[in-house]
């Protein structure tokens, strides 16, 4: 039993021009990317970006067993094409950028896509900028990896702040616009394939419609357009419409079945959870990914709970609209549980397995151990009521405030400033996002120093083979035209062929087994010469 | 409950009320746990938006995974 498995986040950031209403979205997304790059330079010489390599990507592949066929998807799932913004697009849009101001008298096209040089991706997925996190190996370095997309996000603003010619930009870590529409914060988890898929629906089904209760970011609003009254623990949960399924912008699954491993396909399954909130939170990112990964490994070992959820989906939705967390779930044998029953139920369970296999113990991996005991303490709050866990768990901590803006100014639920303080507390923005406001003043628990969230906008994680495409991106980036999560592709000065790297294994091309060939060639051409063992 | 409020206060001479000034909300308390919550709203008060109606009918995403 462990927390420690090959893991990532995905966020997609809400985006919104409050001084250029009308903008187009997808350019004013692009318009991130780009901000970003000019901040870092992380561009090859040509005056290109480092294109997304998209040969592995199969988003039609399922889990279960087949594919779907292309006609029959929806456009939105076909993201192994790259987002395209034609000159129609933006001149359709009210904010028509003027040539001659685009990105401070830059030339050349926008950005829609940027390998980072700590291994991430930031792109525009549809309509909002995304910043997809490298691969860590356990639940704290997820918190401090998904934390420094936060930091990319905010310095992407900040440089179009200073942009003349560009409406200021804002950007809010949630995933609804309380208007019917919702964008997604995903997990991705490495699993054997070994593992029958059945089993991980089995296994994970009750504890996803319960796991809002320790890392639901909160919302204002009930229903999918947020005019129903009141307050609920997800921003996601009102959005979800099925148990099992490949899609993730319509008719969205509670277990998402896109079967696109990243990684030797016959190894490996790459679990993609779509059901999650954006955490700014940091106990509750935490919790996100930590109990996640040892649910999975309760699953591949065959020791989760034996629970089933009666139905799913209305379930789902009804805890996250229990604030006062007493609604009763009905399991399929007849018994009757608590949301927090359920989840004391896979930490119990947790508990008893990691005694067994030392995990959690003096000589275990040390990650697993926090994990059970934020786990433990977190529900023990839980159990007390909401503003028992203000300080740790997001929901909790966003109620508390607006119920001090409600007691002091008696509002209603649907009074706009309580709508308000629901989207300004995800604003990147230090000065303006009140989640930050919260955090430095002592309101919030911490868990990771800034200091290391600042290294890993900057660094890669160097346990992962994040650690070599950032690595490459730091060193090669001028020549290199193309990557993704599973190859690096360089273009050397007078070769006609591409190399094309693959990085097939997510535990290789580490720092251990990398650092000295990274060490020993300044040069792209000897470096690659070296690790492919080309003639020089 | 904001109703009482104003009874109570209403056998007040203007001059009472002066020093209190801007007016504490209805059924606050004074001691420091509730000043310092006071802070911390006064703070927000400060980074909110402004026009709040406006600003969050105008947050209009268009869809996402």
């Amino acid at each position: 039993m462990t927390a420690v498995r090959v893991m990532g986040a995905e966020t997609e950031y809400g985006i919104h021009a409050p001084g250029a209403p009308g903008s187009n979205a997808t350019w004013l997304s692009s318009q991130v990317v780009h901000a970003y790059a000019l901040l870092t330079g992380e561009r090859a010489a040509g005056g290109s970006e480092a294109r997304w390599d998209y040969t592995d990507e199969d988003p039609l592949a399922d889990a279960r067993g087949w594919s779907v066929p292309r006609q029959q998807a929806h456009p939105s799932q076909l993201t192994d094409q790259p987002e395209e913004l034609t000159a129609a697009q933006i001149a359709l849009e009210n904010g028509e950028p003027d040539p001659d101001q685009d990105g401070a008298g830059n030339t050349g096209p926008l950005m829609m896509n940027m390998v980072l040089g700590n291994g991430a991706r930031l792109y525009v997925d549809h309509a909002h900028p995304e910043y997809s996190s490298p691969e860590v190996t356990n639940p704290r370095d997820a918190v401090v990896w998904d934390a420094a997309g936060d930091l990319v996000a905010l310095a992407a603003v900040r440089q179009i702040a200073g942009t003349p010619g560009l409406p200021a930009v804002n950007l809010y870590k949630n995933n609804t616009d309380n208007k019917s529409v919702s964008y997604g914060s995903h997990e991705n988890y490495l699993m054997p394939r070994a593992v029958p898929f059945g089993h991980i629906v089995s296994g994970l089904t009750p504890f996803f419609v319960t796991r809002a209760l320790i890392c639901g970011a909160g919302r204002v609003g009930l229903g999918q357009d947020g005019t129903g009254k009141g307050f609920q623990l997800s921003q996601r949960a009102d959005f979800f419409e099925a148990e099992v399924g490949l899609e993730t912008t319509i008719r969205r699954p509670i277990i998402n079945t896109r079967d696109e491993p990243h990684a030797t396909a016959e190894k490996y399954r790459r679990l993609h959870v779509i059901i999650g909130d954006a955490n700014l939170s940091q106990i509750s990112n935490f919790l996100k990914f930590g109990t996640t990964a040892l649910v999975l490994d309760m699953i591949e070992h065959g020791t989760a709970p034996d629970l089933k959820v009666q139905r799913p989906v209305e379930s789902l939705r009804q805890v996250s609209h229990d604030t006062g967390m007493s609604a009763l779930i009905g399991l399929s044998e007849g018994r009757r549980v608590t949301a927090l029953d359920i989840q004391w139920m896979y930490l119990e369970a947790a508990q008893r397995h990691t005694a067994q296999t030392g995990a959690a113990g003096p000589c275990g991996d040390g990650h697993t151990d926090q994990v059970l005991q934020r786990w433990e303490s977190v529900l023990t709050q839980l159990g007390a009521g909401p503003s028992a866990a203000s300080r740790s768990v997001e929901w909790a901590a966003k109620l508390s405030l607006l119920q001090q803006y409600r007691d002091r100014d008696s509002l209603e639920w649907d009074d706009p400033r309580l709508g308000l303080i629901d989207l300004q507390w995800s604003d990147v923005r230090p000065e303006k996002g009140l989640y930050y406001r919260l955090l430095s003043r002592g309101r919030l628990d911490r868990l990771v120093p800034e200091a290391d969230i600042t290294r890993a906008v900057a660094q890669p994680p160097e346990d992962t083979r994040a650690y070599f495409r950032g690595q490459c991106i730091q060193r090669y980036g001028a020549n290199i035209i193309g990557a993704s999560w599973d190859s690096v592709i360089f273009e050397l000065p007078g070769q006609r062929r591409l190399q094309r790297v693959p990085t097939r294994e997510p535990l290789r091309g580490t720092r251990a087994l990398t650092s000295g060939l990274f060490d020993r060639h300044r040069d792209a051409a000897d470096f690659l010469a070296e690790l492919l063992d080309l003639p020089r | 409950m904001a109703g009482q409020e104003q009874k109570n206060t209403t056998g007040r001479t203007e001059e009472d009320e002066a020093p209190e000034a801007p007016a504490p909300p209805a059924g606050a308390q004074t001691s420091a746990a509730t000043e310092g919550l006071d802070d911390l709203l006064d703070e927000i008060d400060g980074v909110l938006e402004s026009n709040a109606e406006e600003f969050v009918r105008g947050f209009v995403q268009k869809g996402g995974q």
